[in-house]
């Protein structure tokens, strides 16, 4: 091959440097100057081309630029699982001021802080963030293609996802930490009695928290509706895409409120507008309104990501696929739109109308059902199954018993005149946490010790792990059980102290003993984590031997995700092999970034993309977006000129490289 | 099939205007070329490289941000009318807006329909002429709009800090100008590199996607005006 | 320090009677609920065999339909429904009983909440029979108490768990509560809406008293401040109206009339001093107007600086105040 015919494209455009070594080595390989194809298998020459074509540049500016699904993925799991830790030594710091009665741990100020920046950062920093990460991750995999549909966007998200949460905690850090509580009501949080920057700090992570989980939730719906493999009909997703497809959409329709309702908030402290001012026409209970529209689905966009997790583990444990599967799709698109009429029940305690929170006292009472049909399903398909109990499950079955109970403790409060009585006491806190850390982070768990062979291709140490677990799930419960006593005895939430003469000393201190042992279970995992990563037992391509696509390529898999993109032929696709099916796409491009659009409900092979290449300008954007934000903060004038560099940054990511449209021109065909 | 046609050329001459709306709809219509099976795979070297409408993986971002944008405006306006169910007189001082400058500019909305389907379509024809000419209409038309939107803003008759009312009104027309100014930036980008290049068939669909947008800003500026010039008047 | 009742578990009024009573349906069909799903789990377990984890997956659910476990399922779906419409029906049924209650003769009382105190104003429509306290509510045993609340800065809630569920205080939303105690006794209350900083110092007392004693402290209630008995006495009622207290507290029958903090007028006959905060003892008087910050940091009262014999005056007249 002469030199010339590698520093030209077909179209004429010259090439940069980087590319015509890079086209060089793909040509060597392939041999002519002809496309390379992947539809091969591995060690093939077109899998070393896609490896050349999909591998990231190696060092810092790689990083920055990736627009790799994994490697995103991972950062989203990363960071809110520190956040998650972080929240938590907060949480320890509240229980030992409250482990005894007029206790002088921390002053009223700082424990306000305290328990507004843990709400907030497990809610909005932790819970969301990290099942939408593991989706960033999994669903590609699981659907069987090579990237999400908008990386770029992703990968934005990330960087505004960040920059938000360290704001939030810098505020902290430097005294101005949010205190109005992780909901933020109006007055308390509004111009006249919101003193200082606190509520700011707190609207703006709202708003670059929000934004991300859009774009997060835009991307993977996307990629779940249009990349699936060929062959993966509706009726063949499993059980996690769904679920993550109707945690996508549920956040598309609810995230809108909260952030409305932040910026409404804002503009009031900022502008003087009267949107929650009496005096002027405004009302206070229209924030309340705007956030529980958004918070009570906020709940389930946590949660049923996790139910995915479980119907996943559950039949590669169960050694069996899920009873009911067409049931439990249906009761996940049943939760998700039910999730949607309940936001009522978050105040019972105002002046509404009764018979409206009969209403929704009902309709509470009815999200209950779809959710029982679940766990009917998964007890259905242990019953009938045969079971290794390895650590994943094990962390399942804490699931079961402390989500149940949270689910019961929840049609307690779902009742109107008793929420009246427990309503902002520690009963709540009881019912919340069992249903979040029973519901969300023992699946979590679960998960993490599922997938980490496939994310690091080594296996987490199972000693290790049920320790971790049965530490968890007895601290659990004693930290959070007597505390539904402590509710019942008329402690209210979000007090730093009480006096001895309340009695609520002993359970009190019982529950601060359980925090202490939580903390231990964590230590334990980052312990197994840490070691794991460097010396745990290597995993191979499906250590479970379980049925869905993620397990078909190695561990961890490699920039490309499949050497050949698979097609399906049944739900478990590794269980079952059709006969005369194909096995797998051929005819992608291995010398650029190319997958394959199928069609909505069956997932015929429609178009193929070429995915965007890694670039820096997502995170630039990001920069320039925070800028923007805190600029508009410090001076109404901000709002304007701060647009201009996003602008920029934006524009500059979208404006087409010549590079890639000679590329483009290469393989064009049109429809 | 005209595998290796460039982007850039025109029509062939034998393309009468049913063969042209035919095409269209093949265009955007999924798996019209269907896979070839290969032994053991299923090959897709001959399918398109990009396809309209549903087949573009750009049209659902747009659903998905015409998703969330929608429901910021339904909440919106919701929140309007629940301010104005608890006031007594609304607005409670000025008067309503003047009509003029919110009608002018939902005429002038309608109008950009025009040069919006016509880009649409000279899109999907990859005529790269007309598709030049009628962005460059459009974003005449844009401007227009957003200079009668600043109009509509002087003749609100409230501030923002007057009210409730008064931050209502002004919210719910700046989150529509505020879409209205995105997506004008949108076009100028989308018609910058239809003019300056590099072009390979994607940007028609980048087009065609913008255009499609654009209609979202138009549909949901009817129910605006309608709340901010009407809801005090009924 | 007055521990009083607040426990949802005994009830000692008709409204919190009533929730109990959702609460003994509640309770059972929840705990039987989770008995059984838990026993189902475990039994799963169990039963099924155990296998290594390579084990040929079973995928014949995959062709083939499974009746008899189908069947089960549903029968398990058909009743949590049911049970979940019964523990509907009662929840309703509660709320009609709450609703219900009997309100002729009711004593009309106005709460507003403040950061972090509760100004209570006992309404008659005799306007001689009107009369002003804080942070402590008398009521007569087996009357109703119409409850109207209104939030003056922030959103407080008004709870007291042995008698009723609680309601907020919302600024711009009035909001009425009505209760009947139907035991005498004190019985504790505390805001139950997040307001700040003193959130969890802002207790309200409910006493209740058999109704002669009741009309014998309202009767008290409504007469003036106690007039000083010696100079010590009168010496700090001069102080009180000279220094910064009569900016913000009220002591009907001398000068001061403002309405910023607590009634001051009977301050003597009350269990506590700050909303719960210390005792009503003397030296606790003596410490809390000193340094208010010392016991409640953040509250709005600033600390006053008085030599020891000012201090003693002062906490004489207040003392006498009854």
């Amino acid at each position: 091959m002469s030199a010339d015919a590698g520093s030209v494209s077909a179209a004429g455009v010259p090439l940069e440097r980087s590319q015509r070594a890079r086209r060089k080595r793909a040509d060597a390989v392939a041999g002519s100057g002809e496309v390379l194809r992947d539809g091969a298998g591995w060690g093939s020459r077109a899998a070393l081309a896609l490896d050349h074509t999909w591998r990231d540049e190696s060092g810092f500016i790689g990083w920055l630029r990736t627009n790799d699904h994994k490697r995103i993925g991972k950062r989203f799991v990363v960071t809110a699982f520190l956040f998650f830790c972080a929240a938590g030594i907060l949480a320890a710091v509240m229980r030992m001021q409250l482990a005894s009665p007029d206790n002088h741990v921390v002053g009223p100020d700082f424990y306000d802080q305290l328990f507004t920046m843990h709400g907030t950062t497990m809610m909005f920093i932790f819970a969301v963030p990290i099942m939408q990460g593991m989706g960033v991750y999994l669903v590609p995999l699981m659907v069987g293609t090579r990237n999400t549909a908008f990386p770029r966007m992703t990968a934005c998200a990330y960087w505004l996802y960040l920059l938000g949460a360290l704001s939030l905690w810098f505020g902290f850090a430097i005294n101005t930490g949010a205190d109005a509580g992780w909901f933020a009501y109006v007055p308390l949080a509004g111009p006249q009695y919101g003193i200082g920057k606190r509520a700011d700090v707190w609207n703006n992570l709202i708003n670059l928290t929000e934004a991300m989980g859009l774009m997060v939730a835009v991307d993977i719906a996307t990629v779940i509706l249009k990349m699936r493999a060929p062959g993966m009909s509706l009726r063949r997703m499993p059980l996690f895409v769904w679920a993550s497809l109707v945690a996508s959409m549920m956040i598309i329709f609810a995230m809108p409120s909260v952030m409305l309702a932040a910026n409404l908030a804002q503009f009031d402290r900022t502008f003087s507008t009267h949107f929650f001012n009496p005096a002027e026409g405004g009302d206070v209970l229209i924030w309340q309104h705007l956030f529980w529209f958004f918070g009570h689905p906020e709940v389930y966009f946590i949660f049923i990501p996790a139910l995915g997790f479980v119907s996943t583990i559950i039949p590669t444990f169960a050694r069996r696929p899920m009873f009911g599967h067409s049931a439990v799709v249906l009761s996940l698109i049943a939760t998700g739109f039910l999730a949607f009429g309940l936001w009522v029940h978050h105040m019972f305690a105002t002046n509404l109308p009764e018979l409206g929170k009969s209403f929704f006292t009902a309709m509470s009472f009815m999200i209950a059902i779809p959710t029982a049909a679940q766990i009917f399903c998964w007890i259905a398909t242990l019953w009938t199954g045969r079971i290794s109990l390895r650590v994943p499950l094990l962390f399942v079955l804490g699931f079961f018993a402390i989500l149940v109970l949270g689910g019961l403790t929840g049609i307690m409060v779902g009742a109107v005149p008793f929420d009246l009585q427990v309503h902002d006491s520690y009963f709540v806190v009881a019912h919340l946490h069992y249903v979040l850390i029973g519901g969300a982070v023992f699946p979590l768990f679960g998960a993490f010790f599922y997938w980490f062979p496939k994310f690091t291709g080594r296996m987490l140490d199972e000693r290790l792990g049920r320790w971790q677990f049965w530490l968890f799930f007895v601290g659990f419960n004693v930290a959070f059980f007597p505390m539904h006593m402590l509710g019942l005895q008329g402690m209210p939430r979000r007090i730093y102290t009480y006096g001895a003469e309340t009695g609520w000393g002993t359970l009190n201190l019982i529950a601060t003993i359980g925090a202490v042992v939580i903390a231990a279970s964590v230590l334990l995992f980052v312990v197994n984590f840490v070691r794991s990563l460097a010396k745990g037992a290597l995993a191979g391509d499906n250590p479970w031997g379980a049925g869905t696509l993620e397990w078909a390529t190695h561990s961890p898999p490699p920039a490309f995700n499949f050497v050949a993109l698979p097609v399906v032929a049944s739900r478990e696709p590794l269980w079952v092999r059709e006969a005369d099916e194909p096995t797998h796409v051929s005819g992608l491009s291995a010398q650029t970034r190319e997958g394959l659009v199928t069609t909505v409900l069956d997932a015929l092979p429609d178009v193929r993309y070429s995915y965007p290449s890694p670039t820096v300008w997502p995170f630039i954007a990001a920069v320039t977006v925070v800028i923007w934000l805190f600029w508009s903060n410090i001076t109404p004038s901000g709002m304007y000129y701060g647009l201009i560099p996003p602008a920029i940054a934006f524009v500059a990511w979208y404006w087409p490289s010549r590079k890639e449209t000679a590329e483009e021109l290469l393989l064009q065909r049109r429809p | 099939m005209n595998t290796s046609r460039s982007p850039t050329a025109a029509p062939a001459d034998g393309d009468a205007p049913e063969d042209k709306a035919m095409r269209r709809r093949r265009q955007s219509t999924p798996a019209s070329i269907p896979a070839v099976r290969r032994g053991d795979a299923l090959d897709v070297a001959n399918l398109p490289s990009y396809g309209f409408g549903t087949r573009s993986l750009m049209w659902w971002g747009t659903a998905g941000m015409s998703a969330i944008e929608g429901m910021g405006f339904a909440l919106m306006i919701v929140a309007y009318f629940y301010l104005k169910s608890r006031s007594h007189l609304w607005p409670n001082e000025g008067g309503p807006p003047d009509l003029l400058w919110g009608t002018v500019n939902l005429g002038l909305a309608c109008l950009s329909a025009i040069p919006n389907v016509l880009a649409d379509k000279a899109a999907n024809d990859h005529d790269l002429r007309k598709v030049r000419i009628w962005l460059v209409v459009f974003v005449i038309f844009g401007l227009a709009l957003l200079g009668v939107r600043w109009l509509e803003f002087t003749a609100l008759n409230v501030r923002w800090d007057a009210s409730a009312y008064g931050s209502a009104v002004w919210v719910l027309l700046g989150l529509h100008t505020f879409n209205l100014v995105t997506n004008y930036a949108d076009s100028l980008v989308v018609a910058a590199v239809v003019f300056k290049g590099p072009l390979d068939g994607k940007r028609f669909v980048d087009v065609a996607e913008n255009a499609g947008y654009w209609w979202f800003i138009v549909l949901t500026w009817i129910p605006v005006y309608a709340v901010v010039y009407w809801g005090p008047r009924v | 320090m007055i521990g009083g009742l607040h426990d949802v578990l005994m009830p000692a009024g008709a409204q919190a009677q009533a929730i109990l009573a959702l609460w003994h349906w509640l309770l059972p069909i929840c705990t039987l609920v989770f008995v059984a799903i838990m026993a189902a789990l475990w039994l799963a377990v169990r039963r099924a065999p155990r296998v290594a984890q390579d084990d040929t997956p079973d995928v014949s659910s995959l062709f083939e339909r499974e009746p008899k476990v189908t069947r089960t399922v549903w029968i398990a779906v058909a009743v949590s429904t049911v049970l979940l419409l019964a523990l509907l029906a009662a929840s309703v049924f509660t709320d009609r009983a709450i609703a219900r209650l009997p309100l002729a003769n009711a004593l009309h009382i106005e709460l507003t909440g403040y950061q972090w105190w509760w100004a209570v104003r006992y309404d008659d429509a005799d306007p001689s029979r009107i009369f002003t306290t804080a942070n402590e509510l008398h009521v007569p045993v087996g009357r109703p108490v119409i409850v109207s609340l209104a939030g003056a800065d922030v959103i407080h809630s008004f709870w007291v768990p042995s008698l009723h569920g609680k309601k907020d205080l919302i600024p711009g939303r009035d909001a009425t509560v009505s209760f009947r105690a139907d035991r005498p006794g004190i019985y504790r209350g505390q805001c139950a809406e997040y307001c700040g900083y003193q959130h969890a110092h802002m207790v309200l007392y409910v006493v209740a008293d058999a109704p002669d004693v009741y009309e014998r402290w309202a009767a008290q209630q409504r007469k003036p401040a106690v007039a000083p008995v010696n100079d010590e006495q009168a010496r700090g009622r001069d102080l009180f109206v000279a220094k910064s207290c009569a900016m913000c507290h009220a002591i009907n029958g001398t000068s001061a009339q403002a309405r910023n903090a607590p009634d001051l007028t009977h301050v003597a006959s009350r269990m506590t001093i700050g909303a719960g905060t210390l005792e009503n003892s003397v030296s606790a008087r003596a410490a809390w107007i000193l340094d208010p910050q010392q016991f409640k940091p953040g509250a709005k009262m600033p600390g006053e600086n008085l030599a020891p014999e000012e201090l003693a005056a002062l906490n004489a007249y207040l003392g006498s105040l009854s």
